[in-house]
């Protein structure tokens, strides 16, 4: 109620290097995050130098679910452009794709743990390796994220497809693709991360 | 952000609410749920905290009362207990192991988390952001709004966690593996240990929540004119406290994740092959216990700054009030808070002296712990330089203020004994530990928290606290802490352990039965002190002293513009324009020009 009053406010102001509140929250969001992936991967160090570490090959499906975000992470910058432009229907392809998209990185994600079991690797449960359960943990929360960010999109299409009022406001779709790129470059931390250190 | 940019930005800001502000005060039809439930209001959700708050702080203490009873009579019985309390926590008119050890574990916790961290920023900073900058509200009272909702979840789980056939977790509020990540290792380390997991999630988030949200405000919704530099201290202690918040919990909370892993799908992060009791030796292998620690630590050293910096803030405000002068070396204050904030995040391992820590790195912290040191002393300093020849006034909420500078100084210095390596061999988990962080964190931030609720009460509740009530409830708490807390010292530094269930059976520490018997019974009467105070507060809300003035301490900041029942947006009209900084206290012979006074054309620099 009174947040929409005051909020729509700030939607009106222009853009010219002055941060919508929502959108600065975002960033230090984005901080905290990168604090708790932190956290995981020194851990992940920490506990490497101990004893008793597997040496686990990356699946090849990781490689795939890369280049699918990467790809996602294209697609979202110009849904965003479109968006600007007002090319709505072009804008609704493009976003469209983007969460498919997410949707095919979390399969992917999915599959390659499938590729490790086969290759004998538990993840989790009696006698998996800590090295083996990092990769689960980190990797699972990190699809978690990207699931956020589908859902996200899921969010602001129905809103705009329920709502009479046709709402052009920009900010929440530009927080979307910052939120997304945030968690493209998240995995490609992780993936040269697990590459290097194991 | 530079000062001019702030600045430009905070006219945006202000001016867009203000095109609205009129019609904003016209828009509410509240009902109740609205307005005390699901309240987005700042100043409702404030309260929420602070009432939540105080039920904690009344349970946890409760609960110290029950374990000292143990600690203090260990050969009395006392069956009118068990029949309050049933068989699982009294047997025989004595407190079970059991139950002392879920005692002194959720005491612990809900002090730290639920009342000094909730209780007291979660108060403070959604009160006092918005008042302070000149805010109609935070950047997202929605956000704010579930802030303290999961803050509610956490407290349900919490408290349910108390009625489980197993008891309640009861490894110490730190949590370590592997009581905590083994369901065998203990009764409470099973359903109780789930609980208090779901609990502190739930709790995390709501920090997060809360501390992105003050964040955003502060930087983003200043009023006109209110730049950086002209913040009150208290909005730079909470800054700092949100930033410590965002930055260390997520840590804490990747350390339980891998905690519920470990616990509940057989990993073995934490878990190696120790060897239980009627268990064997577990199938686990290669985990660290100690690797929890240094997650835990990550945290929770930055925790007790999150504790102590908005105690901090308020009493600077309060001081300086209070000696009608300007606070004494602002930028000083500004740069040690900032100081403190680097410094948390890199002492954590001040906790873990001896866990076997590399001696090379272990100095490493010590010097880095003792830097600490340098900004504590420099808030002293200017604190004690503020009250300097000031023209004190002693209201109850001056006379916290004040006594949370003694128990700083009292506590601190004993920082310095723990913080050096080899003297923490002999003190480390003793009770020397307990007195050090129960005087420089608990007591001292409690009295931080009083000196604002007292200070504050007039703009909550639009009455005064009874002045008499507030004395005696100073007067009993302060003695009662020193007496409580100073004796520990000498039990710790003869050896004494902490978290013991009975220590009669020691010839060593025979000596201390008296003592202990001592401490016991002034922590019951401190107890009993307390709910002088809840009296005090509840019934002034309806039976105070009305406040007569907008501005009943003739303070400089803005929330005294309001008027003195402020409605949701807090300003009728326009919000008030900003023209210096908040400490022009008996400048040039006035005794004080609010914030909101253009500078004069003769006035003086400060
Ligand atoms: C000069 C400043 C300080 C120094 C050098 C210092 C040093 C230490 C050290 C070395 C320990 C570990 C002792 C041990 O377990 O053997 C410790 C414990 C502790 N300190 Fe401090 N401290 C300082 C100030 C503070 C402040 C300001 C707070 C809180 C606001 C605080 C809160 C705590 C707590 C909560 C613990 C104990 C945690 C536990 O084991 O349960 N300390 N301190
Ligand atoms: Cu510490």
């Amino acid at each position: 109620m009174s947040d929409n009053l005051i909020m729509s406010q700030y939607q009106n102001t222009p853009s010219g290097g002055r941060i919508h509140p929502h959108k600065f929250t975002l960033w230090v969001a984005i901080g905290s995050i990168c604090m708790m992936f932190a956290a995981f991967t020194s851990a992940y160090i920490v506990k490497r130098n101990q004893s008793k570490w597997l040496d686990i090959d990356l699946p090849i499906a990781f490689w795939y679910s890369t280049i699918a975000i990467i790809i996602s992470s294209i697609t979202i910058h110009l849904a965003f452009k479109s968006f600007k432009a007002r090319e709505m229907v072009r804008y609704r392809t493009l976003i469209t794709i983007t969460a498919i998209l997410g949707i095919v990185f979390c399969v992917l994600q999915f599959i390659g743990f499938s590729e490790l079991k086969n290759h004998g690797i538990q993840i989790f449960g009696q006698g998996s390796n800590p090295a083996a359960s990092f990769l689960g943990v980190i990797v699972g929360f990190h699809v978690l994220h990207v699931l956020a960010g589908v859902a996200a999109i899921l969010f602001i299409f129905i809103k705009a497809y329920s709502s009479k009022l046709k709402n052009y406001s920009i900010v929440p779709i530009e927080m979307i693709s910052t939120f997304w790129h945030f968690v493209d470059l998240l995995w490609i931390y992780l993936f040269i991360f697990f590459m290097w250190v194991r | 952000m530079s000062n001019e940019a702030a600045l430009h930005h905070s006219v945006d800001v202000s001016t867009s609410h203000d095109t609205h502000g009129d019609g904003h005060m016209h828009h509410h039809h509240e009902t109740f749920i609205t307005k005390y439930v699901f309240s987005q209001d700042h100043k409702m959700i404030a309260k929420q905290f602070l009432i939540t708050g105080m039920v904690w702080a009344v349970l946890g203490g409760l609960m110290s009362v029950l374990f000292r009873l143990q600690l203090g009579y260990p050969d009395s019985h006392f069956y009118w207990l068990e029949d309050i309390l049933g068989k699982w926590w009294v047997k025989d008119g004595q407190i079970t192991p059991e139950a002392y050890y879920a005692l002194v574990t959720t005491h612990g916790t809900v002090l730290v988390f639920f009342v000094l961290t909730a209780g007291l920023s979660g108060t403070f900073a959604n009160f006092l952001i918005p008042l302070q900058i000149g805010a109609r509200d935070m950047a997202s009272p929605f956000m704010n709004m579930l802030s303290y909702w999961f803050f509610f979840a956490a407290s349900c789980v919490m408290l349910s966690s108390m009625f489980v056939e197993t008891g309640p977790f009861s490894g110490g509020w730190t949590a370590y593996p592997p009581l905590s990540a083994l369901g065998s290792a203990s009764p409470g380390s099973k359903t109780g240990m789930d609980l208090w997991i779901v609990a502190m999630a739930l709790f995390v988030v709501s920090s997060l929540l809360g501390g992105l949200n003050y964040i955003a405000t502060i930087l983003n919704m200043r009023t006109k004119g209110m730049s950086m530099t002209r913040l009150p201290l208290t909005i730079w202690a909470l800054f700092f406290t949100a930033v410590l918040g965002v930055l260390s919990f997520p840590v804490l909370l990747s350390g339980f994740i891998l905690l519920i892993f470990d616990r509940n799908f057989g990993t073995s992060f934490y878990l190696s092959d120790i060897f239980i009791n009627g268990v064997g030796a577990l199938p686990n292998e290669g985990g660290s216990a100690i690797l929890f620690q240094h997650l835990f630590w990550f945290l929770g050293h930055p925790e007790v700054y999150i504790i102590l910096l908005p105690a901090m803030g308020m009493v600077s405000e309060i001081l300086s009030v209070n000696s009608r002068k300007p606070i004494f070396g602002y930028m000083a204050m500004i740069g040690s808070l900032f100081a403190i904030a680097i410094l948390a995040f890199l002492v954590w391992a001040h906790h873990m002296f001896v866990t076997g820590l590399n001696p090379f790195l272990g100095s490493v912290f010590v010097l880095l712990t003792l830097l600490i040191a340098v900004p504590s002393a420099i808030k002293v300093f200017n604190w004690l330089t503020t009250l300097w020849r000031g023209n004190i006034r002693f209201t109850p909420a001056m006379m916290f203020a004040i006594g949370f500078v003694s128990l700083f100084i009292s506590g601190g210095l004993t920082g310095i004994w723990l913080g050096n390596s080899a003297l923490d061999i002999h003190l480390h988990d003793t009770y020397f530990v307990i007195a050090h962080f129960h005087i420089v964190m608990g007591v001292a931030s409690m009295f931080g928290m009083f000196a604002g609720i007292y200070h504050w009460y007039p703009k909550m509740y639009g009455k005064h606290l009874n002045n008499t009530l507030g004395f005696i409830h100073f007067w009993i708490t302060i003695a009662g802490a020193y007496l409580i807390f100073w004796p520990m010292h000498y039990e710790g530094l003869a050896g004494m352990p902490r978290r013991y269930y009975d220590y009669s059976n020691w010839e060593s520490f025979k000596q201390f039965i008296d003592l202990n018997r001592f401490i016991s019974t002034v922590a019951m009467i401190v107890f009993a002190t307390q709910l002088l105070f809840l009296f005090n507060f509840f019934y002034s809300i309806f039976k105070g002293r009305k406040v007569t003035s907008r501005n009943p301490w003739q303070s400089n900041t803005l929330e005294w513009t309001t008027p003195i029942h402020p409605g949701h947006g807090n300003w009728v009209g326009e919000i008030p324009e900003v023209y210096r900084w908040p400490y022009d206290y008996g400048k040039d012979g006035v005794d004080f020009i609010p914030q909101t006074t253009p500078v004069g054309e003769e006035e003086s620099h400060h």
